[in-house]
């Protein structure tokens, strides 16, 4: 059987992440599966948690209120979910709802949070990451209002 | 007699001013306003209606005026020709309410082509964005009819919502039949939807692109282009590997009048499809 960080090293996110990180951060890692119409995660709901996506995709909603559930994004595989772990208050923003049958690795952010101060490197090394991730949320978030204002 | 209106008609068919008529064989809606309609010759003589990929008819709806569409058919079917259309304006509006057999003038073909010959030997990716589907779907066709000289294809498809995607049926087909990868989007999706929800630069996250040898056509709202762009640009592909087609309103579609002036070029005669690095300078200046 694949050991944890033979799966993790196959993921984009972790790929090129050296040896002894990926070694240290399996540590924080877990094996997961979540089932069609699964919620992952709820809007005001703490995030402990992020989601290396391996197969299966999500979609993430939002309550519109009067507008009902409003889908905004799927993640599918070789992306990442969550990142609200990562920024206090701690809070997931959106509902993550299962569409197709999902395997994950889970992240657990306390313990990789801890083992980032522990060693900075390390850290810089994941924040770089993290970071990339964030622009990329930021440029289709900014190009979907640009969308929604011009109408096209 | 019959000869000099022979040579009488050629010279009308010559003079890229003059309208000559077609024939409504089908008129069918894709979306909700967007719609099709199925041009054959009104003459039994002029069969044969000969256009690359990526060209554009002036469509004139007598009394009222005349739209810049794109042809959306495959350019090895001549005897008829098809223009997917979006209802927004006079023009567009009175060209829905067509029936069978109703009559329109028509001026064409206009323009530079998708560059299908020399994507020969080449992995290509479309990228389109809505209506954008339908300029660059004779370029599909030409690259079905000849898969075999053409390495990986693959389409990025961006549309507003499931109900606003062109061509449904045929993109299921494509996928079966063409050994095409057909990645789709939409902005919005109900629960309803369960494919990708997103913008159409998302997708590049899920592909890997051969930068050496991948050839791009794109097409849509300047703003999908743009960005589009940027990503293709990212994933390491020259700006003379892009090539986009751009929009304006034409009139004259010869470059006489200048209303589709865009920089030192006029939309209707040196594009609409242009090679990026020819554009790239003055593609970021939003008035033009």
């Amino acid at each position: 059987m694949e050991d944890l960080s033979g799966i993790l090293k196959q993921h984009p996110f972790i790929e090129d992440l050296s040896e002894e990180y990926v070694k240290q951060i399996t540590g924080c890692a877990s094996n997961v599966v979540f089932h069609e119409n699964d919620i992952i995660f709820k809007e005001g709901d703490k995030a402990e948690k992020f989601y290396l996506i391996r197969t299966g995709k999500i979609a993430l909603e939002f309550n519109g209120r009067d507008k009902g559930m409003i889908r905004i994004e799927t993640i599918g595989p070789g992306q990442m979910l969550g990142w609200s772990w990562l920024v206090s208050p701690n809070k997931w923003h959106f509902n993550a709802h299962v569409i197709e049958d999902v395997r994950a690795i889970a992240m657990d952010g306390e313990c990789l949070r801890k083992k980032c101060e522990n060693d900075p490197k390390m850290g810089y090394e994941m924040y770089k990451r993290f970071s990339l991730l964030l622009e990329q949320r930021l440029q289709s978030t900014r190009i979907q209002l640009l969308k929604a204002i011009t109408n096209t | 007699m019959e000869k000099i209106i022979e040579q009488t008609r050629t010279q009308v068919k010559a003079d890229p001013m003059l309208p000559f008529t077609m024939k409504v064989k089908k008129h069918f809606w894709e979306t909700e306003d967007t719609f099709t309609i199925i041009l054959e010759p009104d003459e039994e003589k002029e069969k044969g209606f000969h256009f690359k990929p990526g060209q554009f008819n002036m469509l004139y709806k007598f009394g009222l005026g005349e739209s810049a569409i794109s042809i959306s058919s495959d350019s090895s079917k001549t005897s008829s020709i098809a223009h997917t259309i979006h209802k927004v304006g006079y023009v567009t509006s009175a060209l829905s309410q067509l029936k069978k057999g109703d009559v329109i003038g028509v001026r064409g073909p206009f323009g530079s082509s998708w560059p299908v010959e020399e994507a020969k030997g080449k992995d290509v990716i479309f990228a389109a964005g809505g209506i954008g589907l339908a300029p660059l779907r004779p370029a599909l066709y030409y690259i079905f009819k000849h898969r075999k000289s053409y390495g990986r294809v693959v389409l990025l498809y961006g549309s507003r919502s499931g109900l606003d995607m062109l061509y449904r049926v045929e993109l299921e087909e494509w996928e079966k039949k063409h050994d095409i990868e057909i990645l789709i989007t939409v902005d919005r999706g109900d629960s309803s939807w369960r494919g990708n929800i997103g913008v159409v630069t998302n997708l590049f996250q899920t592909i890997k692109i051969d930068a050496r040898s991948t050839l791009a056509m794109v097409c849509g709202p300047e703003i999908m282009m743009k960005f589009t762009i940027d990503e293709l640009r990212k994933s390491g592909l020259s700006e003379k590997s892009i090539y986009l087609s751009m929009e304006r309103n034409m009139k004259c579609a010869v470059g006489f009048c200048g209303h589709c002036q865009y920089g030192p070029n006029f939309i209707c005669k040196d594009g609409p499809v242009f090679n990026f690095s020819h554009v790239k300078k003055i593609f970021d200046i939003w008035e033009l």
